[in-house]
């Protein structure tokens, strides 16, 4: 069956912002179905809220639309584009759950649209727990027994029904958020309740807890004349119990005979068939009582998922791609496998190699949190590692992580506490890979190692040979450990050179020499889909220590991209966007790019957005076998955030040809003396500041510089325990924890400067001219990160005098280091004083945002102007100044961690971001507000609860506006004191503290639709972490700024005045540049 | 132990030993399935051949006394990259090295086995030593080349049973179930358990039992089992597989496939490496249905050498679309070149047997 032709406009909708449950695969999955789309010769419209993903680029789609994702908006958005068919299973669990309210709603019937892929009713199969489990029934196919309830009575039955352990299962969810255990009734009480209102429908699952068994994924796919393959089977060596997102996992599965395998796999056809997904890919969960054999099928995604984009790295084959070519009507037999050219994508992928995701997670960001891992997501990110063998790829895969490890190392030791070696092996936590570790180093049985962890032995085993091997190495002499035989042993085993070197007590730099000296070099594999059968054109490559290498460096200079890794807080997504921008941008200018990176989910990691993909992790040893193998032109470090930076230093030293910025100009950035004297030299301001190791040293530097201070420990990275203290009691207490975290035992003093408007500039350079991006008013004060602060452009508040300062210091700046490349400075404005904070001469998180708002894809023009391109030759010789209004906000992980402090600081704690784009400041802020989650419009009062610093005249403003647009305003109160002393109306309402009916109470109620609550400083009120966090669990919006609730108020007064309208990415370019590029699908 | 590989080409790979000691010569193929190596050593199609796994992590699940699909191990030699010391699986009883020494096969671990399928991709299958301890590389090289190859060579008597008999899978077999004869060219297990599963009682003779005697037994129908080799190397069952040709409906699986190509006037050839996994899809062409399917052979009909007039494709294997399947247009005669009874692989082709069942009905 060709594909139809009866469809010509496809709506594509996106998964929205990264959070924990939806990253970066979904931009990978959508950038995917874009391009097959458009290479198919179809209309693609897209909807998604997140400027940060590649799919949304101007050339992904011929009309894309950065707004929120809502049922409302998708309505709009349909009406304006009269798409013939929507596509929804590339999107998450976002898409999905929109396009069935809008199906519900009627907005697909109205305008004639279909669904394609998945159909309302599959999806509704699929997700509604109760009709799976009848539909399996019918084919019978076993599932852990369990009960539907709609009310905690209902859920307190089914609990004496079936027998604790058991599981909670809200239905209609993403990534699993609401499902817990509960091993007794108290839990249960409190479990059920949450469940029930964390589901969309008010449902829940009360299910037989099958914690402990294994557990496994099928990757499947189905075309329209019901051929069904799987693409890859998955292991969790974590046991059922904890999320697939949070379990380090294994492919393809290894435990499993093929008697048992065949069982499952025919389970998963009949599941698919029965469910009537009808073309597409889906992930099917099971979990195999590891004594008995029995299985039970789990659950099942009707859409891609993160697994697939696993999957799809994992075997070579891009699952994302052939559904949406399988969603336009054509069969698996008549897709070509573009790895193998001759063979059809109607197959199973076959591998001869091991594939091993470790999760990352970013607990040391919330210390109050539970790191419990349960049935619901933790991590933030996750990496893959492929070796010949299990030993080798975990061994990589822990390096990759990024998280100081070299591997299986002794370093993993370092965390342990022996005494809480059986808790910490019984409980899933993080750490429990090095609990692990420690057992078998102290030869604890396997099988109590496996009855405690519920690992299974296989994988106790493997890791037990590594131990061995460590010992083994450990006990040599240097001159043995480096021999050859030895150095082959270790590398084969996965060890890395760092790893060796300190089991022999040298330095890394030793092993690699004496490496190259006895030929111990990697050689490179291709991922193939076919475990060599069949002859291989796509470059993508893993290292081993083996005999044949098959990597072939063509005839054209070749540029290094190196990626940014496991996406975590901090770096993620955006860096993707520009590794990917170089690598096109690179081949465009004729040379071959090869990318290096170590993400499943990424767009970077697709096997076609470079010339050859080397998937690896990022640390010195393997990037500079990558260089000795392909012998490149040069190697870019800006694009993948702080990653390439951190090994700098030894790529240069090693001789390795960098490009752009050089790392001696890096050093100058990022070392606050030199930086300092940069800035006196030039003239520029900065906060006063200074070091002290010592409490009475740092006192007495406070009292000189005067509070607010910002104080940090030095050499900790990404805004980590980063506080701002106002009086000599908190810097106490301060320097007392961090004087415990800094290596060096020293503090940064910064004078904090209140009050002031923080201001992101991003800029790129040739070495002869500065063009700025874009500059950026942080619409939260200094002092909240800038990656959780919203921000917009143009600047709202700054004068045009003020930005030309800004403008021009940032070109002073950039031709002081000498930059060639992207660079990102941030300032602080305080009375119309400019002041520089930081900066940093890499691509910024906010390069999508900028490259989105303004049309100026920055970080394409960095990689040519770091190949030697002048900014006047790509056309670009001034600031692009636009006409409409473009907000940033961030989206933060709270609902998933319970309990802790919600409250903004310093410290960065978003995983993720939206983008508001409209004709004004209050409608774009409006439109950033609810693509984030945050409904301005929802019913009920507005509860102020101010702290003393921001009884200012701009809050009574802020209340009186509310006021006047008719809000009824409530405060607890010392702030209805002070509302009502500027006669400003509003009701009194209890602390929580102060007895019941209070605050928390109302907010249950739903009597309060919007909160602002700025907070009382580092040591928060009981009662102003209870609000905060219920405000996230209830979903009620919550604003913990005064320069926020200003934003929303305004917002606010737009949505009230005029209906939210929906524009296109390529109708603000055509406004601001006359013509937008036309899309090709990111095609080079 | 060390172990060498010596091809017949001169190329010589490398590894470990934890099979047997001693000595062997074969063809050496490549296997890409990533489970059910079990199911792959018993298979007696794999006489004569040294094999090679794909998947580099063998050994994972251990063995058991089902995963069979003969009495032993029917291989020459097993090459794996990582040999599983340490089984884990509720079905184990034991390891596989164990099981290999056991049954005095050589089996070496350690081996590049990627370079070595790359290998055997580009150069083709070939005949091969695989020696235990210290042997000079070159002298390897020259039994390889000095040894039988497969071509031409009768492997059928090397693995077919000596006397006939019912077959049982301890279950009654039906009573008033069609009898099926089973030709043994080196029968799967899981031919027989399909065909009893299905309410067959099943009669398995020798490859050299003529078409009268097997008629004699009055079968409901013939089915022409896999087995090991070339077909062309076994005249005497091609002669007596085109005695029963009209006399009995007849379904021929893989070698018997291929016998059966050969009793209608077409020809066989040698495929550069074969097919041999779980991974091949084959399209049925009255259908458009595609099967992921188990496959395992060296040799394969030529479809040009047929006469269509006679003869109808049925199914054809997409990867390098080579002939799948086959049917008499007037006679109820079927057979396909891939494995419907699975075991290793995917059970997609397992209603094969049922259009067998149906075809034998209709004929009545």
């Amino acid at each position: 069956m060709p594909k139809r032709t009866d469809i010509e406009k496809i709506l594509l909708i996106g998964s929205g912002p990264i959070v924990i449950g939806q990253a970066c695969e979904f931009d990978y999955s959508g950038a995917q179905a874009c391009k097959a789309l458009i290479e198919e010769g179809y209309q693609v419209t897209l909807l998604n809220s997140n400027p940060a993903t590649i799919m949304t680029d101007p050339v992904m789609a011929h009309r894309t639309y950065i707004e929120p994702i809502t049922a409302g908006v998708l309505a709009k958005v349909i009406e304006r584009e009269r798409p013939d068919a929507l596509l929804a299973t590339l999107g998450g669990q976002t898409a999905l759950n929109v396009a069935v309210q809008a199906s519900e709603a009627g907005v697909l019937d109205r305008f004639a649209v279909e669904m394609i892929g998945a159909n309302e009713t599959a999806i509704k199969c699929a997700e509604d727990r109760r009709k799976f489990r009848a539909a399996l029934e019918e084919i019978g196919v076993e599932m852990p027994r369990s009960r539907a309830v709609y009310s905690v009575q209902e859920a307190r039955e089914a609990a004496r029904e079936i027998g604790f352990p058991l599981i909670i299962r809200p239905s209609f969810t993403l990534g699993g958020t609401g499902a817990s255990v509960a091993y007794n009734v108290g839990e249960f009480q409190t479990a059920a309740a949450r469940g029930l209102d964390a589901s969309m429908i008010g449902e829940a699952l009360i299910e037989e807890s099958v914690i402990g068994w294994k557990e496994y994924e099928l990757e499947v796919m189905r075309d329209r004349k019901d051929n069904v393959v799987i693409i890859c089977s998955i292991e969790n060596i974590d046991a059922m119990g904890v999320h697939t997102g949070d379990s380090v996992t294994v492919a393809p599965a290894q435990t499993l005979t093929d008697k048992q395998y065949q069982n499952m796999r025919d389970a998963a056809l009949a599941i698919i068939r029965k469910v009537g997904v009808e073309t597409g890919g889906s992930n099917i969960q099971f979990a195999v009582h590891p004594d008995t054999g029995r299985m039970v099928a789990i659950e099942m995604n009707p859409r891609v998922s993160r697994s697939s984009a696993l999957a799809s790295k994992a075997t070579g084959f891009p699952i994302a791609k052939i559904a949406a070519k399988l969603a336009v009507g054509y069969t698996l037999d008549e897709i070509p496998n573009d790895i193998t050219r001759e063979t059809p994508a109607c197959f199973e992928p076959t591998i001869d190699y091991c594939v091993v995701k470790l999760p990352r997670f970013a607990f040391e960001k919330f210390p109050d949190a539970d790191d419990t891992l349960t049935v619901s997501m933790k991590s933030v990110g996750e990496a893959m590692a492929i070796g010949r063998t299990f030993k080798e790829a975990l061994q990589k895969g822990l390096r990759s992580l990024e998280t100081g490890l070299s591997g299986l190392d002794r370093k993993c030791e370092a965390k342990v506490v022996p005494e809480d070696l059986l808790p910490m092996l019984a409980r899933p936590n993080p750490l429990r890979l090095f609990y692990v570790k420690h057992a078998l180093k102290n030869n604890m049985p396997i099988q109590q190692i496996a009855d405690l962890t519920r690992i299974d032995p296989w994988f106790l085993n493997n890791i037990r040979q590594i131990v061995e091997m460590e010992r083994e190495l450990g006990s040599l002499s240097p001159e043995e450990l480096l021999s050859e035989e030895f150095l082959r042993k270790a590398k084969r085993t996965g060890f890395s050179d760092r790893q060796i070197a300190d089991l022999g007590g040298m330095d890394p730099a030793k092993v690699r020499r004496r490496r190259t000296d006895v030929a111990v070099r990697p050689v490179y594999r291709l991922v193939d889909t076919c475990a060599a059968e069949f002859e291989a054109y796509t470059p993508y490559f893993y290292s081993t220590y083996e005999s044949e290498d098959e990597a072939r460096p063509g005839a054209r200079e070749r540029v290094v991209i190196i990626g940014s890794g496991p996406n975590r807080i901090g770096q993620g997504i955006e860096f993707d966007y520009c590794c990917v921008h170089a690598a096109l941008a690179a081949r465009e200018d004729g040379y071959d790019s090869i990318m290096i990176n170590s993400n499943p989910e990424t767009v970077s990691t697709d096997y076609d957005t470079a010339n050859r993909l080397y998937f690896e992790p990022l640390t010195a040893e393997d990037v500079l076998n990558i260089v000795e193998a392909e012998k490149p032109y040069g190697v870019i470090l800006q694009f993948g955030g702080q990653t390439p930076l951190n090994i700098s230093a030894e790529l240069e030293a090693n001789g390795v040809p960098l490009l752009g910025t050089s790392p001696r100009s890096i050093d100058l950035a990022e070392d606050r003396e030199h930086f300092s004297q940069i800035l006196r030299e030039l003239g520029l301001k900065q906060a006063p500041s200074g070091i002290a190791t010592t409490y009475e040293a740092a006192l007495q530097l406070a009292r000189r510089i005067g509070y607010p201070v910002l104080v940090r420990p030095s050499y900790v990275l990404g805004g980590r325990a980063m506080e701002i203290v106002y009086d000599a009691q908190e810097l106490k207490r301060f320097m007392r924890e961090a004087l415990k975290a800094s290596p060096e035992g020293s503090v940064l003093v910064d004078k904090f400067l209140e009050d002031a408007i923080e201001v992101d500039v991003d800029a790129i350079s040739d070495g002869h001219r500065t063009v700025i991006g874009a500059i950026m008013e942080h619409i939260e004060q200094a002092g909240v990160h800038s990656g959780d602060s919203a921000c917009v452009i143009p600047p709202q508040t700054l004068s045009r005098q003020l930005q030309d300062e800004i403008a021009r210091q940032t070109r002073e700046l950039s031709s002081a280091l000498d930059i060639v490349g992207l660079m990102n400075i941030q300032f602080a404005v305080q009375q119309g004083e400019v002041y520089v904070l930081e900066l940093n001469p890499r691509a910024s998180r906010t390069i999508p945002f900028v490259s989105k708002a303004t049309g100026v894809p920055l970080a394409r023009l960095a990689t040519k102007v770091m190949l030697g391109r002048s900014l006047e030759e790509l056309g670009l010789t001034e600031e692009v100044r636009i006409k409409h209004v473009a907000v940033k906000e961030a989206v933060f992980p709270f609902t998933r961690f319970t309990g802790i402090d919600t409250q903004l600081g310093p410290e960065m704690k978003s995983t993720g971001e939206v983008m508001g784009i409209a004709d004004d400041f209050g409608m774009a802020f409006a439109k950033a507000q609810l693509a984030a989650g945050q409904d301005l419009l929802k019913e009920g009062a507005v509860f102020f609860s101010l702290c003393q610093r921001d009884k200012t005249s701009l809050s009574a403003g802020v209340a009186r506006k509310f006021s006047q647009m008719g809000f009824e305003l409530v405060a607890t109160e010392g702030t209805a004191a002070f509302l009502r002393a500027s006669d400003i109306p509003c009701q009194r309402i209890n602390k929580v503290r102060e007895g019941r009916p209070h605050v928390v109470d109302a907010m249950i109620n739903g009597e309060i639709g919007l909160v602002i609550n700025t907070p009382s400083g580092k040591n928060p009120r009981q009662d102003e972490i209870a609000i905060r966090s219920t405000a996230w669990a209830r979903r009620v919006p919550i604003i913990t700024t005064i320069q926020g609730a200003v934003a929303a108020a305004e917002a606010i007064a737009g949505l009230k005045e005029h209906y939210l309208t929906v524009k296109t990415l390529q109708e603000y370019i055509i406004e601001t540049h006359g013509e937008a590029p036309t899309p090709h699908g990111a095609r080079v | 132990m060390r172990a060498t590989i010596a091809l017949e080409d001169g190329r010589i790979f490398e590894g470990e030993s934890f099979g047997a000691p001693g000595k062997r010569a074969g063809e050496v193929v490549f296997n890409t399935s990533m489970t059910g190596y079990q199911e792959i050593l018993t298979d007696p199609s794999y006489k004569g051949q040294i094999v090679t796994m794909t998947y580099p992590l063998i050994g994972n699940y251990g063995v058991n006394p089902k995963d069979v699909e003969s009495a032993g191990p029917k291989v020459e030699g097993f090459l794996v990259r990582e040999l599983c010391p340490f089984p884990s699986n509720h079905a184990a009883t034991g390891p596989l090295a164990d099981y290999l020494l056991r049954h005095g096969v050589i089996a070496i671990t350690e081996v590049d086995t990627r370079a070595l399928t790359r290998h055997i991709r580009l150069a083709g299958a070939m005949r091969c030593v695989i020696a235990v301890g210290e042997h000079a590389p070159d002298d390897l090289v020259a039994e390889a080349q000095a040894a039988p190859g497969l071509v031409g060579r009768d492997m059928v008597k090397e693995v077919t049973c000596p006397e006939g008999y019912e077959f049982s899978d301890g279950s009654q077999p039906a009573a008033g179930g069609p009898l099926i004869v089973v030709y043994d060219f080196g029968v799967k297990r899981n031919i027989l358990r399909s065909l009893a599963g299905m309410g067959c009682r099943v009669r398995v003779v020798p490859a050299s039992t003529s078409a009268d005697d097997a008629l004699a037994l009055q079968p409901a129908g013939i089915l022409l089992s896999n087995g090991p080799g070339d077909p062309a190397g076994a005249p005497y069952a091609v002669r007596e597989v085109r005695g029963l040709i009209g006399r009995a409906p007849i379904f021929g699986i893989c070698l018997g496939h291929q016998l059966l190509g050969l009793a209608l006037g077409g020809k066989t050839y040698k495929l550069k490496f074969g097919h041999r996994g779980s991974n091949h899809p084959v399209k049925e062409l009255s259908t458009g249905k595609i099967d992921i399917t188990c496959q395992n052979h060296g040799f394969c009909v030529d479809i040009d050498s047929l006469d269509q007039d006679q003869v109808e494709l049925t199914h054809l294997n997409l990867n390098d679309m080579t002939l799948e399947g086959m049917r008499h247009k007037e006679l109820p005669i079927m057979s396909v070149q891939y494995h419907p009874e699975a075991s290793a692989g995917p059970h997609d082709a397992r209603r094969l047997f049922g259009y067998f069942l149906r075809m034998i009905e209709m004929g009545r």
